[in-house]
């Protein structure tokens, strides 16, 4: 109602607590981005090095590019923590229908 | 209270209804434009069944044949019934979550005023040149290949529309999540409010197609690309993917809604609650998702090949389910209620079987093999006349006797609304039933004329004279909210007697805070629980406190203006380049200086302080 200030001035923060989970947060953050660094190098060691076929490379690179967006969105953007459970639906709910808007396109126009 | 109310004149109105974000007020804008498209396009549906009255008819020529068909089919489906859903869905969701108002005020300002741009400029084709003759599915190489204005007209309104109605749906989806009130559980909210949800996320997943459809065919068009022409190695079966990906969830979008409207109706009036009401949103939520899996089955005839035939078929059939379940609980809530035929209920009685036979004819439709006897015959146009009239029209018609004293504050006459009524429903069975005996006779749609001797003279004339009688019907319909309006007789908070959501503790029409306390919400059907239990008002969950409100805004009008500005200068730059430049950058500098405007200036509206909400008897007992 009347202007209250939920976030600060609240003397019931745990800041041990907070700072314990930050801590926790930045060690998922640093691990999911060196994995992301080590997925790039693969997407280009996957193209730099001969003997891959092109039918191989392009759904691996593809593959990758799928996990690195899920890294993307749980661990930097922060879905992986409460209160995302709208945000989440409507993304799915998306990318079930572009996914199955692609799939009938690439297999009745495009094959 | 009395620091606020005042009493306007003609000028003042008008402005506070141009700058106003207040979404009550929306609701009354889209009203008024919706309903002032649907006269018109009704209008062009007597033409065209003047035209076909009798054989060889020569009412209308070829030509302006295609450009009235077309324009009927466009005015109703985006102009007409969608601002008249976004009309209810503006004037009664937020108050059945219990909310002060929608939570963008401003961008559902914006909304109406791009809709209603994008309207005015489709319709202003018929005075510059011809209006769009490519059917309002616009199949690509007709309308590529259409000559004149009128196609450009189709891409840049139903561009311009389309941006107001997908910002309408989004600002309705973070409603619905964020602003309802304590204790309204997403298993508490009424079935309009989950049909609005539900409409609102289609919206967000159906629109985006269309937007990109109609670039790529403005590009066409105006800007010389080939996306759609097939010896350029493009492909136009491309846009009647992207049409119907868009298409079949706006069908959806239309129909969900009519579905809450009726729900309401029949918790209402059979005084009961709704049967069955977790399988409605069950039903309701697997509705919206299949209608994104069934797309294809409007290109049955296209030569897709067996097998997606075979799928999409089985899909679309599977949308009966679902309905089913929803028809079944609609006639399970009024067993054993003791019912009251009023106007909304009569709509929604006649709605059960006029919505069940277009819903049969369109399971004989989604078999893909049956499909190519009635493909482009007169049976499909009954088939969704049957859908759009007997379920959404219908449902219009009765919401605005439903929710006319909330939105209005007035009580529009029964004994017309009756007449209305029996008359649309009349005229509605006899122009659409024997259509789809036309169809299997041979009649193909969208003929300007057909000869004599075919067997389709007398089916025809029943045809037009129903249409005289829907017409009659909505006649009467304005008469009665004429002498509604002029008699003035105010009315309470619950003038059906039996209302059951929270909108109808509020007074008609509810201020413009809408709640001076937000309501504690403690089980489905809040202020049937509060009646129930012998209070007269609703439980408050906060105590009386300031109220903080956005400031009204011309810039919403603006932004639009400026957009419908452009549109001229991107459709004439190909002949007039001399002048069509500077009014497209004009155009686009009205939008963008408003838009920069809206950045810059802090707005950080006003608060409606305690001391004025409380009422003279609190004061005197607080004092």
């Amino acid at each position: 109602m009347a202007n209250h200030q939920l976030n600060s001035g609240n003397p019931r923060v745990d800041i041990e607590y907070r700072r314990k989970k930050n801590a926790e947060d930045m060690r998922y953050q640093i691990v999911s981005f060196s994995l992301m660094m080590f997925l790039t190098l693969i997407a280009f060691a996957a193209v730099a090095i001969k003997g891959f076929e092109a039918t191989f490379i392009k759904p691996f690179i593809i593959l990758l590019a799928a996990v690195q967006v899920i890294f993307q969105l749980y661990y930097f953007m922060h879905m992986n923590h409460k209160g995302h459970e709208a945000p989440k639906l409507f993304l799915y709910g998306g990318v079930t229908v572009g996914f199955t808007i692609i799939l009938t396109f690439t297999t009745i126009i495009w094959w | 209270m009395s620091t606020y109310a005042k009493k306007q004149g003609f000028g003042a109105t008008l402005w506070d209804f141009l700058t106003t974000v207040d979404h009550k007020k929306i609701a009354i804008l889209y009203l008024i434009a919706g309903g002032f498209f649907f006269v018109v396009g009704g209008l062009e549906a007597l033409f065209i069944r003047i035209q076909l009255a009798v054989p060889n008819n020569d009412f209308v020529s070829a030509g302006l044949y295609n450009q009235i068909m077309t324009m009927h089919g466009t005015t109703m489906i985006f102009l007409a019934a969608m601002p008249l859903i976004f009309a209810f869905m503006n004037a009664v969701m937020p108050l059945q979550i219990g909310a002060r108002d929608v939570a963008f005020p401003f961008v559902n300002a914006l909304g109406f005023w791009l809709f209603f741009f994008g309207g005015v400029f489709l319709n202003l084709s018929w005075f510059l040149g011809g209006a769009p003759d490519a059917g309002w599915t616009s199949y690509a190489s007709l309308a590529v290949a259409s000559k004149g204005h009128g196609v450009d007209f189709y891409l840049l309104g139903l561009q311009i529309s389309g941006f107001g109605t997908l910002i309408g749906g989004i600002n309705f989806l973070v409603t619905i999540i964020n602003m309802r009130a304590p204790g309204m559980t997403y298993m508490r909210m009424p079935m309009f409010t989950w049909a609005t949800f539900v409409t609102s996320a289609l919206i967000l997943f159906a629109f985006p197609p269309l937007t990109i459809g109609l670039v790529l065919m403005m590009f066409d068009r105006l800007f010389g690309a080939k996306f759609f022409e097939v010896s350029m190695g493009g492909n136009t079966i491309i846009w009647e993917h992207l049409f119907w990906i868009f298409g079949h969830p706006e069908v959806y979008i239309l129909i969900l809604p009519a579905f809450g409207i009726f729900s309401e109706t029949f918790a209402i009036f059979s005084r009961k609650r709704l049967f069955g009401y977790s399988s409605m949103v069950f039903a309701l939520v697997l509705i919206g998702f299949l209608g994104f899996m069934v797309w294809a089955h409007h290109m049955f005839a296209d030569g897709l090949g067996p097998v997606t035939n075979a799928i999409f078929a089985v899909a679309t059939m599977a949308i009966g389910v679902p309905t089913g379940i929803k028809i079944f609980n609609w006639l399970f809530t009024m067993w054993g209620g003791s019912v009251k035929f009023t106007t909304p209920m009569l709509y929604a009685v006649a709605f059960i079987p006029s919505f069940v036979a277009g819903g049969v004819t369109g399971v004989m439709l989604a078999s893909a093999a049956a499909d190519y006897q009635y493909h482009d015959s007169y049976f499909v146009v009954a088939h969704f006349h049957y859908v759009i009239v007997g379920g959404v029209v219908l449902a219009l018609l009765g919401g605005t006797h439903l929710y006319w004293p909330k939105i209005f504050g007035t009580m529009l006459n029964e004994t017309l609304g009756k007449i209305t009524f029996w008359l649309f429903l009349i005229g509605f069975h006899l122009t659409f039933f024997i259509q789809h005996f036309l169809g299997l006779w041979g009649m193909p749609r969208r003929v300007f004329t057909y000869l004599p001797g075919q067997g389709f003279e007398t089916a025809n004339m029943v045809s037009s004279v129903g249409a005289f009688f829907m017409a009659a019907g909505v006649i009467v319909l304005l008469i009665n909210i004429i002498t509604t309006s002029v008699k003035n007789v105010r009315v309470g908070n619950d003038p059906w007697g039996d209302g059951r959501t929270l909108e109808w503790a509020l007074s008609s029409p509810p201020p413009f805070y809408n709640y001076k306390q937000l309501p504690l919400v403690r089980g489905l059907d809040a202020y049937w629980i509060e009646k129930m239990e012998g209070k007269k008002g609703l439980t408050p969950a906060e105590p009386l406190g300031d109220i903080h409100m956005p400031n009204s805004s011309f810039l919403p009008f603006m932004m639009s203006f400026g957009l419908f500005v452009a549109a001229f200068g991107a459709m004439y730059h190909g002949e007039h380049g001399t002048w069509a430049f500077p009014v497209l950058f004009l155009g686009l500098a009205i939008t963008l200086g408003s838009m920069f405007l809206r950045s810059v200036k802090d707005d950080h509206g006003f608060h409606i302080h305690k001391e004025d909400l409380m009422d003279d008897d609190e004061k005197g007992v607080k004092a």
